[in-house]
């Protein structure tokens, strides 16, 4: 300590003395990069905004959009040019159309958001839109009158039955190609793997050609929870694989090496540990159940009036009530239609919000 | 010195690797054991006989249809029920169609955003982002298809109007109508531009944008961190850097993620059927109204199909499944070879 303070001392004595060195900033903005980038914005606003509305006989808010970013990169470009190396400009060039792009993207999912909320807003601020069916319900109709009740007891049992038929058989059968194994594991593997690629439409019409067709079965709630459950069993059966290849086999060989059997080892084990990424795999499932809608259509049968009994009569749910509003063409069934699908998406997103906080912040890829 | 040693080895004399022989393990299980894995196999090849009934329902379904209407199931491109004239070379053609449109604007769409998100982004904003693409994953797509009806279809219409109007020669773009007509100034609604390919890949872009974003993030993502911090550190812009390293440790995620939208674009059916009007027809011109997917054409049909227009509904499903089915396992082949090993995927 008292030598290197001698050291400084002796070296500062014949210069000045030594100023403070700060920490240099990495990756921050210099001042004319940002009025770089202020006066290329303010100058394609104005130059798109005189050559839109005043020199070309242009019009609509679309154009105006496309010929201001196609501007701006050039301006944006050029004052660059001014004062940098031509990587840089390529570079910012780049930079505008990545950042373009999410933004175009967050405007357009935004827009889906509040415009479903803002058009069924007269609908949803009836308290009987929750608690009254569409039987006898004329679409020209009052908001006070009717509700998608019906709907939503629907979609609830329907995908609870799906799910229910889904995710036990799913589990048990991840949990036999991971742990279980074998000769026959590869080939179901292979199997679930190809059917994942169903589309939910022809899962759909599968049901709908053996079921109701061939085994003469009503347009039910049951037909239509087959359909999903169709559809959801690869995608929960895959889910759950991925899942279970994630718990590291060190924690097997420990309870092997305890002296537990595979059964104990499974279940004391290995699902306690996935438990989390279960309950993932299950709501994710769950909510896209929740949303399809093309099984639902092939297989339920539109009804207005409430039933809960899923094996006999028909019954609606939520995106096929939305699908029929639609289809109705009448102006205040869209809008009905409109707070449906508020409804819907607030279900969707509650399941996964749910199945965000199940995961435990975790970092998950689906 | 074989493996039979009675007296335990003195130090000096400690046997090479060649005859430590692993013990032979019998397995024993107990009848816990037996239940649970015969069991679990019971439930598995249940679970296999179920899923692949599907495939080969489906499949059988395809011997009645070529019965019944021959090959010219696949060059006959009206659906003509009440004539019993019947075939999928229209749809199979507008499937193709939508998808790729859809592709082609998701997948620029998504690459971007992917750069976005794994080497754009502040690292405080990227969990956010990575949720909310995820988000988008769920979101129903009947959804999509009201908004693509009411907020969308109005402005596509004039830019379809404008494109067909100064590119009109190139005949993908060509429309059939003359397009000096203001659009309002056609028929009831907008007949010429509204319900087209173009209309409604913008439907399936929204619902295939997450899929292919969030795959090509996760590639991204798994760029070596010493090779872009030496490009970095060569003076190379960010830019550069994206090029030189992420782009080409990621082009098998770009290709898998393109591909596995183009998978679930083929199959998009609630949309679809939303937003085109239905035309059976095979022509290029993607803006033009009227055109029609498989999905679409079952969920129109279903109902008034004859038993033999059933199955051949079903022929269409079977071969809407291929085609997924193919597209599919391509994908996940390509994604697959991208991974190291490292890391897991949940």
């Amino acid at each position: 300590m008292e030598r290197r303070a001698a050291v400084r001392d002796a070296a500062a004595a014949p210069g000045p003395p030594p100023v403070q060195e700060e920490l240099r900033r990495t990756g921050g903005r210099t001042r004319e990069d940002v009025l770089t980038l202020v006066g290329a914005a303010a100058a394609s606003v104005a130059t798109t905004w005189v050559f839109y509305t005043k020199v070309f006989p242009f019009h609509g808010s679309v154009g105006f959009v496309v010929l201001w970013y196609a501007v701006f990169v050039a301006f944006y470009a050029g004052l660059t040019a001014l004062t940098q190396p031509r990587p840089v400009v390529v570079d910012r060039i780049v930079t505008t159309a990545v950042v373009a792009a999410p933004t175009l993207v967050g405007v357009a999912l935004l827009s889906v958001v509040v415009m479903t909320v803002y058009r069924g807003l007269d609908a949803l601020t009836n308290l009987n839109f929750f608690t009254q069916d569409m039987s006898g319900v004329r679409a020209d109709d009052p908001f006070t009158m009717g509700g998608i009740l019906h709907a939503m007891v629907g979609t609830l049992i329907e995908v609870v039955i799906a799910v229910s038929i889904a995710m036990p058989l799913g589990v048990a059968t991840a949990v036999y190609m991971s742990e279980v194994g074998g000769r026959g594991s590869q080939l179901v593997r292979t199997v679930v793997e190809a059917m994942t690629a169903l589309p939910s439409i022809v899962a759909g019409l599968f049901i709908y050609s053996v079921c109701l067709v061939q085994l003469g079965m009503p347009a039910s709630g049951l037909a239509a929870a087959l359909a999903l459950a169709v559809m959801a069993l690869p995608i929960m059966a895959r889910a759950s694989y991925v899942v279970l290849g994630v718990v590291p086999g060190g924690l097997r060989e420990a309870s092997y090496a305890l002296g537990a059997g595979k059964w104990q080892t499974v279940w004391k084990v290995v699902l306690p540990t996935v438990r989390p990424g279960l309950a993932t795999a299950l709501i994710l499932g769950v909510a896209r159940a929740v949303g399809e809608t093309a099984p639902v259509l092939l297989t339920s049968g539109a009804s207005t009036y409430f039933n809960a009994n899923p094996v006999r009569d028909p019954m609606n749910s939520l995106p096929l009530f939305i699908y029929a509003s639609i289809q109705s063409g009448n102006p205040a069934m869209e809008e009905r239609a409109y707070a449906a699908a508020a409804v819907l998406l607030t279900l969707v997103l509650t399941l996964f919000v749910l199945a965000r906080m199940v995961a435990g912040g975790r970092k998950s890829s689906r | 010195m074989s493996g039979e040693v009675l007296a335990p080895p003195a130090l000096s004399e400690v046997p090479g690797p060649d005859e430590d022989r692993p013990r032979q393990i019998t397995a024993r299980h107990s009848v816990q054991d037996q239940v649970f894995v015969h069991s679990a196999r019971g439930v598995g090849l249940l679970v296999l006989v179920i899923v692949s009934s599907i495939g080969v329902f489906l499949g059988a379904q395809s011997v009645p249809t070529l019965d019944h209407y021959g090959l010219s199931f696949f060059t006959e491109f009206r659906w003509l029920p009440s004539q019993d004239r019947i075939g999928i070379a229209a749809v199979v053609v507008g499937t193709i169609q939508v998808a790729l449109i859809g592709i082609l604007i998701a997948v620029p769409l998504a690459l971007l955003t992917a750069l976005f998100i794994s080497d754009w982004a502040p690292a405080w904003l990227r969990p956010t982002l990575v949720r909310l693409v995820d988000l988008m994953a769920a979101v129903p797509g009947i959804v999509f298809g009201l908004w693509v009806l009411f907020v969308m279809q109005p402005p596509a219409t004039e830019v379809a109007h404008w494109i067909s109007k100064y590119f009109g020669w190139f005949p993908l773009l060509h429309v059939r109508t003359d397009v000096d007509y203001p659009i309002w100034n056609q028929a009831p609604g907008y007949p010429s531009y509204a319900g087209s390919a173009f209309v409604a890949a913008i439907a399936v872009t929204m619902m295939i944008f997450p899929m292919a974003c969030s795959v090509m993030r996760e590639v991204f993502m798994e760029a070596p961190a010493g090779e872009k911090e030496a490009a970095l550190a060569l003076g190379a812009t960010r830019w550069a850097m994206v090029r030189t390293v992420v782009l080409p440790f990621g082009r098998s995620g770009i290709v898998g993620g393109t591909m596995l939208a183009l998978g679930r674009a083929l199959g998009e059916t609630i949309s679809v059927v939303m937003v085109i009007s239905q035309a059976f027809e095979i022509k290029p011109y993607v803006l033009e109204s009227g055109t029609s997917t498989i999905s679409s054409l079952i969920a129109s049909s279903f109902k008034e199909a004859s038993p033999s227009q059933l199955s051949a509904l079903l022929t269409a499903g079977f071969v809407l499944f291929v085609m997924t089915l193919v597209v599919n396992s391509l994908a996940a082949r390509i994604v697959a070879r991208s991974r190291s090993g490292k890391g897991t995927e949940l």
